[in-house]
């Protein structure tokens, strides 16, 4: 009949997951400091709102981009009409000359090799339609952005193989865990394509150190793979050690004009550097010609408004305001960072150390009923209906570990922050106190069913929540 | 006998109907061969009656899958040039570069462990294609534009629809309106919004799809989906209606961007319904039925029918009947409607425009069936800011469209600039108005001054093109031909048109031309330009 197509009907969308509640619930009750103080606090959503008033501040001294203007004429005409794919090159040269700033400088891009698309969560699906076919596989170190399920395997029909990463050794990614994860990739008759990285990592927070760079990159040349190294968080890197780019790893190793150069591609978005998901700029780089040639004609998919192409290179080319931008929004970032760190500390919870990123990596294992995901389940309900906080579950970030999750914390006010820490806090004691927490010596055998069974489930069915959650 | 048989089975792609009674009143023989050849002919026909007829086919098919993988070829192509500079104007989708036709390929075994990672099916597909005429026509007008001052021997660009008669209206507007301020604040849409588009566009744009259709439909905000440019939303419509080999009818000729929009990540096919200019290139629903049963028998499942009303390029408005009668074959059938109706703004006949939504309207019949793509691409001049429309009467579509509209969302800053302009509904009717004149008038214009170089063009109601018969002016009736007069036309003439093979018209010999992207003082210029083609072409024939 007029019946759906597959994919229109299948659940590898991943929204119809039973962790939508948490959003669900949020809508419903959502927090406000005046109108609902005892609402649900929103902690599942990354987005940089910390440094908005210094865009206002800038577009307020600079309206002529934004009112279509340029030296005193109007350039109205020639941007309602801009609609080729190659993108306006003002733009992608302010872009270019941002990315490279982020990093110090140490690495320069060259504007040809950059196609924009309508947001980061456009060129991830963008790339993954260059350079694999259905069936193939992707090597995504866990735990990762929930959306990747979607984004990187709905309409492409590409797979992702996790490659496990553990706390034992701060959820880094190790020589064992990439060739288990291609063996495991090989064992379920998938070719591997290649390996995606989010740098720094979403949902821990961390930068990959340049031995873990290192790695990868001799990694993808033995097996002849692809490298895509989404680098959207770059610009939130708030403290040592610093950000470190594939491309700097590769320019040290004399990687360029080999042929591992043209396998590495970089996504990058605006989105939380410059805390501006609404406008929907998202970036691909890449070395490789082909790869370039079919993502520029692919972005007719979803290209990105002349209007707000051409009011942000405006807005990238004032050296000064970027240079400003760039360091106090780390400072503030890093502040708030802290202030949530210290809160939980306060209330015997720790965090994974992180240098970057608007979310901690929050370890409530000892929270716990049992050492499994259905505790994990249990507690983050307590958690969205009786703390009223909604958080992420890293089981929705494909963890291996029960008990970690994602808290965000540069979506709001210094004031609504404090009172989910306390809120937290108070959900602790009780806890504590009435002795729901998981004593050291649990049987963990006796468990393992469950956990098997859990972990089965709950990586067969996507999890995300509505709306984007990164 | 076998004689006989394998004439039949050579003529049956020809007369279907008439043959399968044929065969069906003869009986199948018991000879050897007859053993051989009636399942093969089973196969041929799509008839899987007989368990031969399924395991053959599924034989084959695997023993070719096998003999692919194990040769698959590693196409190792030369580095393209550079795309050409952009000067930043006027601009239409360009392919990057020439990329060779011909590339040497290294085969290479998919498993060495040494091999190189080479790029999906759809990124070769773009390496060995090479530019279509529509590309490199573009390409070209792009590197050497003309202008009526500054550059009077460039290529005068007709193959693009952009609307330029009417920009200076939006533009003074902006001028009067857009000030920096509450309206175009950043405050408040920095933020992520829903991937679907803000619900105050969606009322917007509502209100403004009625008001091109001189207010004869209503259109539901809760019914719109919106998505960045009317591109992404074909495509979203082929992966939400359509599996991957699944197929789409589409009447030809057609908008030359159909082939990327609707097959090229989706893997779904379109198969083309010839409409003949013996008709007027209308569509025949006689044509319609046959292509459906030919898709039927090679064992290809059509989902639906594409329509584009007002037509790309012929510019033709399909009436209530038609409509009607489509709807009938859809049900029939049992498949969708996609009514692209880009253009539905953008009338200047006599005839009236009877969008899909209004058939639906009256008669609550099969709702669920239709859906129409529209865009502010065309009506409003604006195809930079890039919003596309998809509305569907079909909850499940809706619903599977907006979880897809996160890879082709609006910039929240052109949303809050659109629903302030398109909530001034004096400017818009006015626009409106203005701007079918103008076009009325260039388009009256441009047809007389064809019509003096001889050119016929099919009436045409609306949209921006001309769709000209040039077919006393190629060399030879066919595509080489056809392809030679637009070779002399851009290189020589220097004037971009597009031509019909590119939009898969079966007839060889007619032309596009946009008429939009010029002004009343241009159209002089073009007609001497073609006159020099014309003439030396007539001479040679």
């Amino acid at each position: 009949m007029r019946h759906l197509s597959t994919k229109a009907t299948c659940n590898s969308h991943g929204q119809d997951s039973s962790y939508f509640l948490g959003w669900e619930e949020y809508e419903k009750n959502p927090y406000d400091e005046v109108q609902n103080p005892k609402g649900i606090i929103q902690m599942g959503l990354a987005e940089n709102q910390l440094s908005f008033d210094l865009l206002e501040s800038w577009l307020e001294k600079n309206p002529e981009p934004a009112g279509f203007k340029r030296d005193g004429k109007s350039i109205f005409r020639e941007l309602a009409l801009f609609q080729d794919y190659h993108g306006l090159p003002a733009f992608k040269k302010a872009l270019v000359e941002f990315m490279a700033e982020i990093r110090g400088n140490r690495v320069s891009f060259d504007p040809n090799h950059m196609v924009l698309t309508a947001g980061a969560t456009s060129a991830n699906e963008t790339l993954m339609f260059c350079l694999a076919e259905p069936g193939e596989a992707f090597l995504l170190p866990t735990p990762y952005y929930p959306g990747f399920d979607r984004d990187l395997k709905w309409r492409t029909e590409v797979e992702i193989v996790p490659i496990h990463c553990t706390s034992s050794n701060d959820f880094q990614i190790t020589e064992t865990a990439l060739e288990a994860a291609y063996h495991e990739a090989q064992q379920r008759n998938l070719r591997v394509k290649g390996v995606l990285v989010t740098n720094p990592s979403n949902p821990l927070g961390t930068t990959l150190s340049r031995s873990e760079l290192n790695l990868l990159i001799s990694f993808i040349t033995t097996k002849g793979i692809h490298l895509i190294s989404d680098e959207i968080y770059s610009g939130t890197v708030f403290s040592s050690p610093g950000f470190v780019s594939v491309m700097e790893v590769l320019k040290d190793r004399n990687c360029d004009k080999t042929e591992v150069w043209d396998r590495v591609h970089i996504v990058y978005s605006l989105s939380k550097d410059l805390g501006l998901p609404g406008f929907r700029v998202g970036a691909i780089y890449s070395n490789d010609d082909v790869v370039v040639a079919t993502a520029t004609k692919m972005s007719s998919f979803g290209l990105v408004s002349s209007q707000t192409q051409y009011l942000l290179s405006a807005l990238l080319s004032d050296k000064k305001f970027t240079k400003n931008y760039i360091s106090e929004n780390q400072k503030r970032l890093k502040k708030r960072q802290n202030m949530l760190v210290m809160g939980l500390e306060r209330a015997g919870i720790s965090c994974l150390k992180s240098n970057a990123g608007l979310f901690c990596w929050v370890n409530m294992r000892h929270l716990l009923r049992s050492d499994t995901f259905e505790a994990e389940m249990e507690l983050w309900k307590k958690i969205v209906y009786d703390v009223r906080l909604n958080i992420s579950p890293g089981s929705s970030c494909h963890c291996t570990e029960p008990g970690w999750f994602r808290v965000c914390f540069a979506n709001m006010t210094e004031e609504t922050l404090d009172l989910a820490i306390k809120r937290l806090k108070d959900f602790v004691v009780e806890h504590t106190a009435n002795g729901h927490s998981k004593s050291n010596n649990s049987s963990k055998n006796s468990k393992r069913k469950f956990l098997l069974k859990w972990v089965l489930r709950l990586s067969s069915r996507d999890r995300d929540q509505e709306p984007d959650e990164r | 006998m076998t004689r006989t048989r394998l004439f039949r089975s050579r003529s049956s792609e020809e007369k279907e109907e008439e043959e399968e009674q044929h065969y069906s009143k003869h009986n199948i023989t018991t000879s050897t061969g007859m053993r051989v050849i009636v399942p093969l002919q089973g196969v041929v026909q799509g008839r899987g009656g007989l368990f031969l007829g399924s395991v053959i086919p599924c034989a084959l098919f695997y023993f070719f899958q096998l003999y692919l993988k194990r040769h698959r070829s590693q196409p190792n192509p030369p580095p393209p040039q550079p795309p050409p500079e952009n000067s930043g104007g006027q601009l239409a989708e360009v392919s990057v570069s020439v990329l060779p036709r011909s590339l040497s390929r290294v085969h290479l075994s998919p498993r060495s462990p040494g091999g190189p990672a080479y790029v999906s099916g759809r990124a070769n597909s773009i390496v060995k294609g090479g530019d279509s005429p529509h590309d490199v026509g573009l390409r070209k007008a792009l590197e050497d534009p003309y202008h009526q001052s500054g550059n009077p021997d460039g290529v005068i660009q007709l193959g693009l629809a952009d609307n330029k008669l009417s920009l200076d209206l939006v533009g003074e507007w902006l001028a009067k309106n857009a000030i920096f301020g509450e309206e175009l604040s950043i405050g408040g849409i920095a933020s992520y919004q829903p991937f679907d588009g803000l619900m105050e566009l969606k009322v917007a744009v509502a209100g403004f799809m009625s008001q091109v259709m001189k207010k004869s439909v209503f259109f539901n905000p809760s019914q719109i989906i919106l998505t960045a440019g009317a591109t992404p939303a074909i495509e979203m419509l082929s992966f939400c209606l359509a599996d991957t080999g699944n197929a789409f009818l589409v009447p030809t000729p057609y908008y030359p961007c159909f082939d990327r929009d609707v097959k090229w990540r989706t893997g779904v096919e379109i198969i083309p319904v010839p409409c003949r200019s013996a008709d007027n290139f209308s569509l025949s629903l006689t044509a319609l039925d046959r292509a459906f049963n030919q898709a039927k028998k090679r064992g290809t499942k059509v989902r639906g029918i594409i329509i584009s009303n007002p037509s790309n390029p012929m510019g033709s408005l399909l009436d209530r009947e038609t409509l009607y009668r489509l709807l009938d074959f859809a049900r029939e059938k049992n498949i969708h409607i996609v009514s692209n109706e880009l253009f539905a703004g953008s009338t200047h006949g006599n005839e009236e425009f009877v969008s899909m939504a209004e058939i639906i309207d009256l008669e609550d019949l099969d709702r669920n069936r239709v859906h129409i793509v529209y865009g502010l691409s065309k009506d409003l001049s604006l195809p930079g800011f890039r919003v596309g429309i998809i509305y569907s009467f079909n909850d499940n579509v809706l619903a599977a469209a907006k979880k897809l509209t996160r890879f082709s969302s609006i910039s929240a800053l052109s949303q809050r600039l659109l629903v302030f302009m398109l909530s001034d509904s004096n400017f818009i009717q006015q626009f409106i108005e203005i701007n079918r004149e103008r076009l009325r008038r260039m388009y009256i214009k441009f047809v007389a001054g064809l019509k003096q170089l001889g050119i016929e063009c099919i009436k045409s109601h609306g949209g921006f093109y001309c769709w000209a018969d040039m077919r006393g002016y190629i060399p030879s009736y066919s595509e080489k031909g056809e392809l030679e007069l637009w070779d002399k036309l851009l290189n020589m003439a220097k004037v971009n048109v597009t031509p019909g093979s590119c939009c898969h018209c079966i007839e060889p010999g007619w032309f596009r031309f946009c008429f939009t992207t010029l002004t009343e003082k241009d159209i002089p210029v073009v007609m001497d330009r073609i006159r020099k083609i014309t003439e030396t072409c007539k001479s040679h024939s």
